[in-house]
Formats: C-alpha cells, structure tokens, sequence
C-alpha cells in the first residue's frame, strides 16, 4: 500500500502550514499543540494570579477592605480552581506534549487528533466557569472543594460541574495519549528504564489522572443531582451523608495533589544532572519511589478529613499511610542532593528554580508531616498554615519546577537563548518574595487564623500586612518572566546550540534548534551513551 | 497493509477535534442554562441544547466516518493499532473508575451513613438528637432516611425482571464472542447472525430496564426521590443502562460495517473495541444484579 514509504499524511513535510486556523485549530502537531497548552497556562497563571493579587488587597488590613465576603470566597474558590485545573495541569500536559515524544525518539503523540482535542476543550470549560462570575448570582463561592451543602446552594454550580466534566474528559484523554506514546511509540532500543525520569514521571501521572478524574466527575455529577433533580446522595434526611462526598472528592483529590507534583519531580531529575554534570544518583530509586508515592496516594484521602468526625481507626490507619509518603519522598530529596554532591555544578536559571525547588518543597513537605499528625491537625485543620502548606508545595515546588522547565527547554523551542540576567532577577525576586508571602502564613494558621475568611483579629494585623506586600511583590516579578519570555521566543539575538546546555543528555538535545515542526519521522537510533540514564546500573 | 512500519504514521490535519469542543460547550452550556431557567422560561437553554446534541451526534458521525475511511484506505499500520487499542482499554478503565465512584457511594452509604443514622457507633448524637425514632434499615424500610424522602416505596423484586436481564446480557456476552470467532474464522453470514443477535438483545435488555422504571415509577413509589436508595438504585441502573445504550448503538453501527464487508480477520479493532465495551457493560450488571438488587 501507498503509505508504507509514506509515514505521515501532511502534505506539509517541512514546515507549519501557512492558515493560522489550520495551524492551531486543526493541528496534529505535538510541538503546536503543547504549545497552544503552555500559553493557555500562562493565561490562566495570570487570571488566577490577579485573583490572588485581590485576595491579598483584601487581607493587607484587617477589616472589609474592598469588597464584599461572598464576592471575597468567590476569588478564593475561582483562585484554586483556575490555578489546578487551567494553570498547572495544562502546564504540564503543554510540557509532556512538547518533550515526551522528543525524549523517547517519537515522531509525535501515539493519538494526535485526540490531542488535540484535549486541549480545544479547555479553552471553552475555562469561558464556561469563569463566566459565571458576571452572571447574576456570581461564581461558585464553596471553596474549590465544593462541599455539600454549602456548594448547592449557588445558581452557578451546574455551570461548574459541566466545566469540570469537560476538564475531567480532557485530562483524560490527554493522560490516555500519554500513557500510548510513551508505552507504543518509544524508538527502538529505548527501553523502559532508559527513559528520562521525567517521561517516567508523566506515565505514572497519567495512570493516576485515568484512575481518579472520573471519580471526581461522579461526585460533582452527584451535586448536580442532589441539587437539581432531587436525589438524596448528601442529604442525611434522605439516608445520605455530606461527608460521603467528601470521601469521594478526596478520593479524587489526594491523588490529584500528586498528579500536580509527580511531573516536577521529574522535571528537577532531569535539570539537576543536567547542571551537576553528572548522572541522576539512584536512577530506579527515583523510578520507584515516584510509583510508591502514587501508590500510596490512593490510600490517605481521609487526612484531608481528621476534623470531620472520622472513627478512630480511620484516624490512626490514615495518619500512618500518610506518614509513609515521607519515606519515598525522602529518597527523592536525598538523591537529588546525592546528585549534586560532587558535580561541576554551574548556576543558571534553570538550575536556580531548580534548587529552590529541592529546599522549599521540602519545607513544604515537612508542614506536611505537622499536618499529617492526628492530634496536630485538630488545631491547624482549616488555618492558615494548610494554605502556607499547600502554597509551597504547589508554588514553590509545582510552579517553580513548571518555570525551571521553561527556562530549561525554551531554547530548544524557539532556537533562542533568553536573557540570563533577566532569569536570575526573576528567580531572586520571585525566591524572596515567595517566601515573604508564605511564610508568616505558618505562624497566622498556628496562632489561629481561619482560612476563607475576609476579615480577621487585629492580632493578626502585621504578619497579613507583610504577606500581602510579599504577594504583591512575587505577583509583579511574574511579569518579569513574561518578558523574558517575549524577549527569548522573539527578540533575542543570542541563538542557542542544538546541545543548548552543556552537560545535557537525552534525545531531545540531538535535534536542531528550535525543534523543527517535525522530528524523528524515521526511529532514531539510540547510543546508550547519549542517554541520561542509558547505563543503568544500580 | 501487509507490512510491519519501517515508519512512524501521523494523521493529517483534521477540524473534528475542534468541531467537537465547539459542540461539546455547546451541549453544557445550554444544559446548564436549561437547569438553572426559571420555571416557563426554559426555551433558550434547551433550544442550545438540542443544537448541541445534534451537533455531538453529527460530530461523531463525521469524525468517525473519516477515521473509517482512512482505515480502509489501508493508512493505518501495526503501530496504530496498538495506540488504538491501548487508547480503548484506558477509557474502559476510566469507565470503570467512574462506576467505581457510584459504587463506592452504595457501599458508604450502607455501610456508614444509614447505620450511623440509626444511632449506631459514630452517629449516637445525629440519632439521639434529630431522628431519634428512626430504625436503619436499608431497602422498603429506612432506605429512604429518616425523614422518609420521597413517602413509603417498595423495592423491584431481584427474581424477576432483573434475573431475567441478568440472563439477557449474559447470553448477549456469548453471542457476541461467537461473532468474534466467526470473524476471525471468515463466516460472515454466521457474525451477521450472531451479532445481529447481540444487538436485539441489548434492546430486549433496555426495553424491559424501560419496563421496569416505569412499574418503579407508578406501581412502587420507587422514585429518584426515595431517599438515598432511590438515588442510588436510579444513578446506578441509570448511568448503566445508558452505558448499554450506547453499547447496542455501537454493536449496530458494526453490524453494518461488517454488511458492508469493513472488516477481515486480521483487521477488525473497531469490532473489537465494541466487543470489549460490551463485556465491560456486562461485568458492570453483574455487580449491579449483585449489591442493587440482591444483596
């Protein structure tokens, strides 16, 4: 038949096509498509961020400020959902899409068009919940969380849980193409514990997002029922229970947590070695840990719940698989520093966040274990110090690896080298001022101060003050990020090497640079020594 | 086809994809709208609405047709097949997950929250202090909470009907096999037949479901609203006999294609794929027949 010699069906062998809703639209394009999920991440970076941004005005004095409460747990509940659901999430699938197939010597995703429909849907999920906020009635104001009954009580949750069916029927689909490139599609010789640890990363995340969004999609659609059509799933008058949905959720929503940091992990294993100049130490330890945290991820959702009113039992058994996760992430830690001990270690941007990353996700990491104890959570539960806990681990720990990426591969993208002095401002503003913003948090949430709440005791007057001009201060370095982008994809003189980085390793430094609109159409052939991790020993 | 790839295959450009997110919105947005309409003013919501279903439908009418005739062109080689394969056995498993979900409800919900309402172990205080007369039991008597949402109701009999469907989707699972084997052995008039017969009986099976909400409905006051065993009888069965819906829809769209000769015994994933869903339909019932009915 005519398409043996034929591999690929665009007419367009060479280039882009020329139709920019032919390009975009219509694409079949890992590289385009991954791209279309980073600026859309970007986007919604910035949207979540000026939520935060007001989220801070407000809570610069005690007092109302600026707005009124229900407009106050809007932000709040609008902040977390475009932030996971538009921001991180997409960021990551945009960087599995653009960087899996290139580092496994794919010519694209194992399901192209699919692709690029995962993408497509968000894009309108994300016009259908924000819209809500200039309806009458206003956006969801449950907390992203939407506990019942709280969340049933406003006009906008149907609207929301249809965005969130379409951001579930997305990841889904994104997370099955993942999971085909990488077990289908991978050239010959790269076997399965060659692969770059972050491609291992995003095969264990897609398992974990095919096992648990459509849990989440059944218990919204459970909301939805109880709200519109009469069922009695979270009603207790009715037989039901409003903890069963907080069951389900965190069901959903421990794994979920994972899902927005087991990409980062491997994002920082494969910068560290890259800037160390030596191999990623303990290669399958990483591996393995990655799975044993996801793993264990399915089995601690109720220590979301200690205040709930759990039985004993319940309590005990999920405090100690909660502690347990410390032992997989500490192997991480320590081989991430196992990894730069000894390495000709050099300090660019990349490398920075990347560092920052191992120090403070691990602060975050270790607010975790306060947090995971029983008889401790009964006093921080619902405080300031789960959102200082939570903040480092996705800020400090999911958005810097996210940024690091970007500095990391940008130049293989756009073929230009960004302005390293412009990086490490970035870096040192944001690395300051994150802190500045997250860390009194810990000392408001165990001195006392609720959560979601607009207002607050003048005891807690200073630390919010001081929060407030530390978020405002990290909100403004951002904006130094996007001109750094703006600067390295259009603007930059200084054109990168196909290497770009001195001691990096793996397939995707073998292509040109930028990365041409098609890659590897016949399988690469593989030399173990061109791999990060091609002599696998230990 | 007959070789092995020596390349890679990537699809040409194709606007389905983003068809479908237009008309994926379409469909929630005016759902949405509809539920939250004032009472008399539903007509623009359910006018998107429509529009949007005719849109999915259309949608995957055309999207389906141009991945058939690709694959009949012979575009697709070994390697495609495979992405075809893992891709369906993935979105079976999300389906399963997304049982798993309703399940798990039923299971908390008999196992923790009805009794617990009845003042057992942790819900002393609920008991004592709301319902203190309520006796949890779960069925006719207490499954509908101790405020008896929806008034007195009995439950469907597992012995009749639902034995009877049990038996119906069991042999639709049989039938279907020997389709497969007759696919693979090359006798078409027997996989006409055999799959002919998988298709009736998957209508056979959601015309006496269709007989057995109805009698629910009228004669035993089961209803969406009877407490939480009214939700969970009715999401279950529900969500399932939607499931087997589209499953016979699907059966019959292979029926067709294998009329018209879509398929050889080397290359028939489309049929495959719809035999998998249909066994993955099937085990579903059977642990419906199991904790809905039965147990």
């Amino acid at each position: 038949m005519s398409h043996a010699a034929t591999h690929d069906q665009h007419d367009d062998h060479h280039g882009a096509p020329k139709s920019f809703f032919q390009r975009w639209c219509m694409s079949t394009n890992h590289k385009d498509i991954g791209t279309l999920y980073l600026v859309f991440a970007l986007v919604m970076f910035f949207i979540g961020g000026s939520f935060a941004m007001l989220i801070r005005a407000e809570l610069f004095k005690p007092g109302l400020q600026l707005m009124q409460p229900y407009f106050f747990n809007q932000l709040t509940t609008m902040h977390a959902l475009v932030m996971i659901f538009g921001a991180i999430m997409p960021a990551f699938v945009g960087l599995g899409n653009w960087m899996i197939p290139l580092m496994v010597g794919a010519p694209d995703m194992a399901l192209p068009r699919m692709n690029n429909l995962s993408f497509w849907i968000l894009p309108f999920a994300f016009t259908l919940m924000l819209s809500t906020l200039f309806m009458a009635g206003g956006g969801p104001a449950g907390g992203w969380t939407m506990y019942p009954p709280l969340s049933l009580q406003s006009d906008s949750l149907a609207y929301v849980v249809f965005a969130i069916h379409l951001m579930g029927i997305s990841s889904i689909m994104g997370a099955i193409n993942i999971i085909a490139t990488i077990l289908n599609m991978r050239a010959p010789g790269m076997e399965l514990l060659k692969m770059p640890v972050f491609v291992w990363s995003w095969l264990i995340t897609a398992f974990l997002l095919i096992a648990v969004m459509p849990v989440l999609a059944g218990a919204v659609t459970m909301l939805l029922t109880d709200k519109y059509f009469g069922t009695n799933f979270f009603n207790p008058g009715g037989g039901g229970d409003p903890v069963l949905y907080q069951h389900i959720f965190w069901f959903f929503g421990h794994p979920e947590v994972y899902i927005m940091i087991l990409p980062a992990f491997g994002i920082i294993s494969e910068i560290i070695p890259t800037f160390a100049r030596k191999p990623i130490f303990g290669y399958k330890a990483m591996v393995f840990a990655i799975a044993s945290i996801a793993f264990l991820s399915f089995i601690v959702w109720a220590h979301h719940m200690f205040a709930v009113g759990l039985p004993m039992g319940a309590e005990i058994f999920f405090m100690y698989a909660t502690m347990l996760i410390a032992v997989p992430t500490g192997v991480k830690v320590f081989n991430w520093v196992s990894t730069m001990w000894g390495g000709s270690m050099t300090f660019e941007t990349p490398m920075l966040f990347a560092i920052a990353f191992v120090i403070l996700f691990t602060i975050g990491g270790f607010s975790g274990l306060m947090l995971a104890l029983v008889p401790a959570d009964f006093q921080y539960h619902d405080t300031y110090f789960v959102v200082a806990h939570f903040h480092y681990v996705l800020v400090t720990g999911a958005l810097f690896a996210i940024i690091a990426a970007t500095y990391y591969w940008l130049p293989k993208w756009s073929g230009r080298m960004y302005s390293e002095f412009w990086g490490k401002m970035h870096f040192w503003n944001s690395v300051i001022w994150v802190n500045v913003l997250f860390f009194p948090q810990h000392f408001l949430g165990l001195a006392g101060m609720p959560r979601r709440i607009p207002d607050y005791n003048v005891a807690f007057a200073n630390f919010n003050m001081i929060s407030s001009i530390g978020g405002f201060l990290f909100g403004a370095s951002q904006l130094i990020f996007l001109g750094v982008l703006i600067h390295g994809v259009w603007f930059s003189k200084k054109k990168a090497t196909d290497r770009v980085w001195e001691g990096a390793k793996g397939l995707e430094w073998t292509v040109p640079s930028p990365a041409p609109h098609h890659t590897f159409e016949v399988p690469p052939v593989i030399h173990d020594d061109e791999l990060a991790h091609g002599h696998v020993n230990d | 086809m007959g070789q092995q790839h020596d390349a890679y295959f990537v699809p040409a450009k194709s606007y389905w994809p983003f068809v479908a997110a237009v008309v994926m919105f379409t469909t929630v947005f005016g759902a949405a709208h509809w539920l939250n309409a004032e009472p008399g003013d539903a007509g623009f919501g359910k006018t998107v609405l429509t529009v949007g279903v005719i849109g999915v439908l259309g949608m995957f009418f055309g999207w389906f047709r141009s991945v058939i005739n690709e694959s009949l062109a012979g575009d697709y080689n070994h390697q495609v097949d495979t992405s075809f394969r893992m891709g369906m056995m993935w979105f079976i498993f999300s389906e399963v997950m997304f049982f798993g979900a309703f399940f798990g409800a039923l299971f908390y919900i008999r196992m923790f929250s009805v009794p617990w309402l009845g003042g057992e172990g942790h819900g002393t205080l609920t008991h004592q202090f709301l319902w203190s007369d309520y006796a949890a039991s779960w069925g006719a008597n207490g499954g509908n909470g101790p405020e008896h949402a929806g008034g007195a109701f009995s439950t469907v009999p597992a012995w009749g009907l639902p034995l009877l469907n049990t038996l119906i989707l069991l042999s639709s699972s049989v039938t279907v096999t020997i389709a497969h084997h007759a696919l693979r052995a090359g006798h078409r008039g027997k996989i006409l037949l055999f799959l002919g017969l998988t298709v009736l009986l998957g209508a056979l099976f959601l015309n006496f479901q269709a007989h057995e909400y109805i009698e629910a409905y009228k004669e035993l006051n089961l209803t969406l609203h009877s407490g939480v065993y009214g939700s969970t009888f009715f999401m279950l069965t529900g969500f399932h006999g939607l499931h087997v819906t589209l499953g016979t829809i699907m059966l019959a769209v292979i029926w067709f294609r294998v009329l018209k000769g879509h398929f050889n015994k080397d290359h028939h994933f489309g049929f495959e794929a719809v035999a998998w869903y249909w066994h993955f339909v099937d085990v579903v019932w059977l642990g419906l027949f199991m904790f809905v009915y039965i147990l």
